[in-house]
C-alpha cells in the first residue's frame, strides 16, 4: 500500500521510542494498532499528529483508518492537553457515593472537565463506570511521561485526586474498618496491599469460607506467588486435564452444564466442542476482561486477586479447544488487575506452565494481554475480535458466530473471566458433580456484585437459587437502616426491580420468569433517600456516550431516548409523561429489534422498567 | 474487488419461505436478493450492488422465525427452510422507526425520490422527536476544487469509506472516527481533502445516497439557484483518456457538463472512475 502519510508531522524522539519499545520488532502488522496508540498516548498524553504518523508508517496504516481508530477510545486524546488527567467516574455506583460533589469539588479548582485552566498541568474528565463501585467514588489517574502512571484512587477524596495528579505516592485507603461481623483472618494481608476484605468481605468470615469456590483463593492465597498458588491447589486441575486429553475435558464441560457468565448464558460445553471440531486452523481463544456494565466488579477481584487461577484455566481451555494462542482483553481501567495478570503470565511461562511445552506434556499454550482503552462496547465480543484486530470496535453482524469465525476469521472460543474460572473446579471435581450444585438449569455458584446503598458492598458467591433479598441481608441490608427503593439487576443493561420482588431466585431461570435478567451479576441496591430520576438520566447518557455509532436505531436511538429522560427530569414532557413512555416504548422496540448488537437491544430496559414499575417521573404505575 | 463480473460455478438450490410463499434460490443469495427475485420491495440505505454490505442502516430488517432480532436483509445469506417475514409489524415497526431517527437528525432532502416513498410508506413522522431533537449539524466543508462534502446530509452508510478503500479505489483518504452520535466521516485529524491521501477519483460522490457529497459545480449551481434538473440531460460516451474503455454518463445543463457519473452495472467500472474520467470534463467546454 502506498501509505500517504500527514505533511510535515514529526514524532518527538520520545515518542518514537515508546512506540518502538511498544513495538519491538513486530511484523507491520495492524494488530499491533492499539498498543502503539497505548505507547504513544501514555508517553505524550495525547496522540500528537507526529506519533499517528510512525505509529502509520511502522504498521502500514492509512492514518485515516488509525485515526478512526484512535478516536474510537475515550481514553486516547485527539488534541493536546496537561499530562495529567483524572478520570472520574460519575457513574451511578459512584453517584450513591458522592461523586458529584466531588466533581463540583474538581471543577472548583481545577476547572470544567476537559478545560485545563492555562497553564494547568492537570486536567479532569468525567467517566463512566470503571468497576470499583465496591469503594467509590473512584478516579483513574493517568499520568504521561518516561515512566506513565495509572492508578485507580478509590473512595476518592478531592486532596487524593489532587495527590494523585501532582505524582504524590499518597496511597488512597477506604476510611471505612472491616465491620464487627467481619472478621480478619491469617491469610487477609496477603500481598501489603490487604485489602481484599473490601472487595469480598465475604470471604473474611470464616464460617461463610467454605462455601466459596470462586473466591476460594481471594484474600488467602498471595497472588504474585505461584508457589502460593500451588500450595493453595493451583495446577492440579490442569494435571487432570493433562490426563483424561481434551476430549474428556470437553465431556466434563459438558457435563458441568455449565453456562457462561459474561450474560448472555451460553452453554460453555457447546461452545468449546465446536471450536475444538472446527476444521479450520488455527483456533482462539479469548479471556473477556473488559467487564464494563455500569456496577460490574467481580472479574477484577478474580484477576487482581488469584491471577494464576486464570491462566491455570485458560491454559485448560486452550488445550481442550486447540488453540495454542490466548488473548485477555481488558479494559485499561484496571491497572492493578493488568500488572498483577502480566506479573502472573510471566511467571507461570519461566515455570514451564506456558509456552511450547506446558507442564513437559508437549503441549503449545501462551497468553497475551490486550489492553482496551475506554469503549464499553469492546465487552462485546465481535467489537472486542475488532479492537484486537486494530480496528474500530464495532460489533459484527451475527451469522457467522465466533465459534466459526471469530478472532482473525478463526475459530474462536471466547469466555468471560468468571465463567473461565469455574473451570478449574469441573475438571477437578468433574462436571457432574459441579452440575448437582446450584438448580437443576442454572448450576454451579455465582459471583454478584452488590453495590449502592448497603451496608457491606463487594463482590459475593452464592450457589445459584438464593434469593434476592437473601443476597442483599447477606451484604448488610440496606445502610442505615433506611427503606428499599429499588434494586438495579444486571447493570445498566439490565432492569430495575421493586421491593416487592426480593423474592425472585437469583438464577438464570427465575429472573428471566421475571422479566430480569442476571446479566453481569449487578444488584445496584438504592435506598430512599436516593433520587432515581438522576440515576435513570446517568444511565441514559452512559448510552448515548458508549453507542459505537455504527446502526441508526442505537446511534440515534440512544440520544433520543436522553433527551426523551432529560424533558422528563427537567419536567417538561411533551404532552404528557405517559406519552414520552409511549414513545420511549416505540423506540425501546426498534432498537432491541433492529439494532446490530446488545447494546442497542438493551438500552431501554432499565429506564422502562424504571418508568413503569416504580413511577419514576410520574408515569403511570402498571 | 467486487468480482460481479466472474460467474459462479453452479450451486445448489435452498428452499425458504418469504410472506407465506415458497421461493428457492442458488444457495449463498442473500435475504434481500430472494426477495427481490420474487418481487418483494425492501427498502435499502447502506446497501449497494457494487460493495460488500455493512448493513448499518437497518432499513432492510426483515423477521426470520425462530431469530429473537430481526435480521438485516442485504447481508444475510439464506438458509433452507428459513421463515421470513417482510411485512410483519414488527418489521414495519423498526423501519418506521429508523426512518424517524434518520430524517430527525440528517437532512434528507437530496436523497432519491425513494426514500420519501420509503418514509410514506411506513408512516414515518420525525418530527415526533420534538423541535429540539439533536441534529448532525455541520458547515459544508469546501476545501477543494472537485467536490465538497456536507456533513449534515451523511447517514453513516459506510458507502465512500468503502469506495475510497478495499471495495474500490484502495486509496484510504477517509474512515469513520469518533463514536456513537458524534461519529462522522473523516481524514486523519479531520485535515483537508488537499493534505490527505484524496486523489479525487470521486467514488465517493458516486456511491453517496443522500447528497452529502458531491460535485463542486453542482454545490455552487444549488447554491445560486441555478440547479434544474428539468433542463438536464444525460449523454453516454466512452471515457477517451486511455483504453480502459470506461462508460461515462454526462449530465448537461444549459450546454456544459455538471456531472459524470457511470452507471453501476457497467462491467468495466462498477460505477467506479478515476480522477480524469470523473472530473477531466473541463476541455469540452472550453469554448
Amino acid at each position: 500500500m502506498d501509505l500517504h502519510l500527514i505533511p510535515s508531522a514529526v514524532p518527538s524522539s520520545e515518542e518514537r521510542a515508546a512506540i518502538d519499545a511498544a513495538l519491538g520488532t513486530c511484523a507491520a502488522d495492524r494488530q499491533w494498532l492499539l498498543p502503539a496508540l497505548h505507547a504513544a498516548q501514555e508517553r505524550a498524553g495525547w496522540i500528537s499528529e507526529g506519533a499517528l504518523n510512525y505509529i502509520c508508517e511502522r504498521l502500514s496504516v492509512p492514518p485515516a483508518d488509525a485515526y478512526g481508530v484512535a478516536s474510537f477510545y475515550a481514553l486516547f486524546a485527539m488534541a493536546k492537553r496537561p499530562r495529567a488527567v483524572a478520570h472520574v467516574c460519575d457513574d451511578i455506583a459512584c453517584r450513591v457515593n458522592g461523586a458529584e460533589a466531588l466533581c463540583g469539588a474538581l471543577e472548583a479548582r481545577l476547572g470544567k472537565p476537559g478545560e485545563p485552566l492555562p497553564g494547568a498541568s492537570a486536567t479532569w474528565l468525567r467517566s463512566p463506570c470503571q468497576g470499583h463501585c465496591e469503594r467509590g467514588p473512584v478516579a483513574l489517574v493517568q499520568i504521561a511521561g518516561p515512566n506513565p502512571v495509572n492508578t485507580t484512587v478509590t473512595a476518592a477524596t478531592i486532596e487524593s485526586i489532587l495527590g494523585s495528579l501532582a505524582g504524590s505516592t499518597f496511597e488512597p485507603r477506604a476510611t471505612s474498618q472491616p465491620p464487627s461481623r467481619v472478621r480478619a483472618t491469617a491469610g487477609q494481608a496477603n500481598n501489603g496491599e490487604g485489602d481484599s476484605w473490601i472487595a469480598a468481605p465475604q470471604t473474611t468470615v470464616p464460617e461463610w469460607r467454605p462455601g466459596l469456590r470462586l473466591l476460594r483463593r481471594v484474600g488467602v492465597v498471595d497472588p504474585a506467588s505461584l508457589d502460593d498458588y500451588r500450595a493453595h491447589g493451583g495446577y492440579a486441575a490442569l494435571r487432570r486435564a493433562l490426563d483424561v486429553g481434551p476430549e474428556g475435558v470437553l465431556r466434563e464441560i459438558t457435563e458441568s452444564r455449565l453456562l457462561g457468565r459474561g450474560g448472555a448464558a451460553f452453554p460453555t460445553g457447546r461452545k468449546w466442542e465446536a471450536v475444538a471440531h472446527a476444521a479450520v486452523r488455527p483456533h482462539y481463544l479469548i479471556c473477556n476482561a473488559d467487564e464494563s456494565e455500569p456496577g460490574t466488579f467481580k472479574d477484577r477481584v478474580l484477576m487482581e486477586e488469584d491471577p494464576f487461577a486464570l491462566i491455570e484455566a485458560m491454559t485448560i481451555a486452550g488445550y481442550a479447544t486447540g488453540c495454542e494462542t490466548g488473548y485477555v482483553y481488558i479494559r485499561a481501567e484496571y491497572p492493578r488487575a493488568t500488572s498483577r495478570l502480566a506479573h502472573a503470565i510471566e511467571r507461570a511461562r519461566l515455570r514451564g506452565l506456558l509456552g511450547d511445552d506446558v507442564m513437559g506434556a508437549g503441549v503449545r499454550f501462551d497468553i497475551q494481554i490486550r489492553r482496551g482503552a475506554g469503549a464499553y462496547i469492546c465487552g462485546e465480543e465481535t467489537a472486542l475480535f475488532n479492537s484486537i484486530e486494530g480496528k474500530r470496535g464495532e460489533p459484527r453482524n451475527k451469522p457467522p458466530f465466533p465459534v466459526q469465525a471469530g478472532l482473525f476469521g478463526k475459530p474462536t472460543v471466547i469466555n468471560s473471566v468468571e465463567t473461565l474460572a469455574n473451570v478449574l473446579d469441573i475438571v477437578s471435581q468433574g462436571g457432574p458433580a459441579f452440575s448437582r450444585i446450584g438448580t437443576a438449569a442454572s448450576s454451579g455458584t455465582k459471583l454478584f456484585c452488590v453495590s449502592g446503598c448497603v451496608e457491606r458492598p463487594g463482590v459475593y458467591e452464592v450457589n445459584f437459587g438464593a434469593l434476592l433479598g437473601d443476597l442483599i441481608e447477606f451484604a448488610g441490608g440496606v445502610r442505615g437502616g433506611r427503606r428499599l427503593q429499588a434494586v438495579l439487576l444486571g447493570g445498566a443493561a439490565g432492569v430495575f426491580v421493586t421491593p416487592d420482588e426480593l423474592g425472585m431466585p437469583l438464577t438464570f431461570e427465575g429472573t428471566r420468569a421475571q422479566g430480569a435478567a442476571l446479566g453481569s451479576g449487578v444488584v445496584m441496591v438504592f435506598d430512599d433517600s436516593i433520587d432515581l430520576g438522576d440515576i435513570v438520566h446517568r444511565i441514559a447518557a452512559f448510552f448515548r456516550e458508549e453507542s459505537c455509532g455504527q446502526c441508526v436505531p442505537c446511534r440515534v436511538g440512544t440520544i433520543r431516548q436522553e433527551e426523551l429522560v432529560h424533558r422528563l427530569r427537567a419536567g417538561a414532557p411533551m404532552g404528557s409523561a405517559a406519552a414520552e413512555l409511549a414513545l420511549l416504548d416505540d423506540l425501546a422496540g426498534a432498537m432491541r429489534d433492529a439494532s446490530i448488537c446488545g447494546l442497542g437491544q438493551t438500552a431501554s430496559g432499565a429506564i422502562q422498567t424504571a418508568m413503569r414499575k416504580l413511577g419514576v417521573f410520574g408515569a403511570t404505575k402498571s | 474487488m467486487t468480482g460481479a463480473a466472474i460467474p459462479a460455478p453452479p450451486s445448489r438450490e435452498v428452499e425458504l419461505t418469504i410472506d407465506g410463499r415458497q421461493v428457492r434460490v442458488p444457495e449463498g443469495t442473500t435475504l434481500l436478493q430472494a426477495c427481490r427475485s420474487v418481487g418483494i420491495d425492501t427498502p435499502t440505505l447502506c446497501y449497494l450492488e457494487t460493495l460488500t454490505p455493512v448493513n448499518v442502516c437497518r432499513v432492510c430488517v426483515v423477521e426470520v422465525e425462530g431469530s429473537r432480532a430481526l435480521v438485516p436483509a442485504c447481508s444475510r445469506p439464506v438458509e433452507p427452510k428459513m421463515v421470513v417475514h417482510t411485512d410483519s409489524e414488527r418489521v414495519r415497526h423498526s423501519r418506521r422507526v429508523v426512518f424517524e431517527l434518520l430524517a430527525s437528525s440528517v437532512d434528507l432532502s437530496l436523497a432519491p425520490a425513494r426514500v420519501r416513498e420509503d418514509m410514506a410508506r411506513y408512516g414515518a413522522s420525525p418530527e415526533r422527536f420534538g423541535p429540539r431533537a439533536a441534529r448532525v449539524a455541520q458547515p459544508v466543508k469546501v476545501d477543494n476544487e472537485l467536490y465538497v462534502r456536507d456533513y449534515s446530509r451523511c447517514i453513516l452508510c459506510y458507502k465512500c469509506v468503502e469506495a475510497c478503500g478495499a471495495d474500490a479505489q484502495n486509496t484510504f483518504a477517509i474512515a469513520v472516527s469518533g463514536r456513537g452520535f458524534g461519529a462522522t466521516i473523516a481524514t486523519e485529524f479531520d485535515h483537508p481533502l488537499p493534505d490527505s491521501a484524496c486523489v479525487y477519483c470521486g467514488n465517493c460522490i458516486g456511491v453517496c445516497p443522500t447528497g452529502a457529497l458531491m460535485f463542486k459545480s453542482e454545490h455552487d449551481m444549488r447554491a445560486a439557484g441555478t440547479w434544474d434538473e428539468s433542463r438536464q440531460t444525460v449523454t453516454e460516451t466512452i471515457c477517451g483518456y486511455c483504453g480502459v474503455g470506461c462508460t461515462l454518463q454526462l449530465r448537461v445543463q444549459d450546454n456544459s457538463i455538471v456531472r459524470v457519473t457511470s452507471p453501476l452495472d457497467h462491467d468495466v467500472t462498477s460505477g467506479h472512475l478515476c480522477i480524469k474520467g470523473r472530473f477531466g470534463f473541463q476541455f469540452v467546454q472550453n469554448r
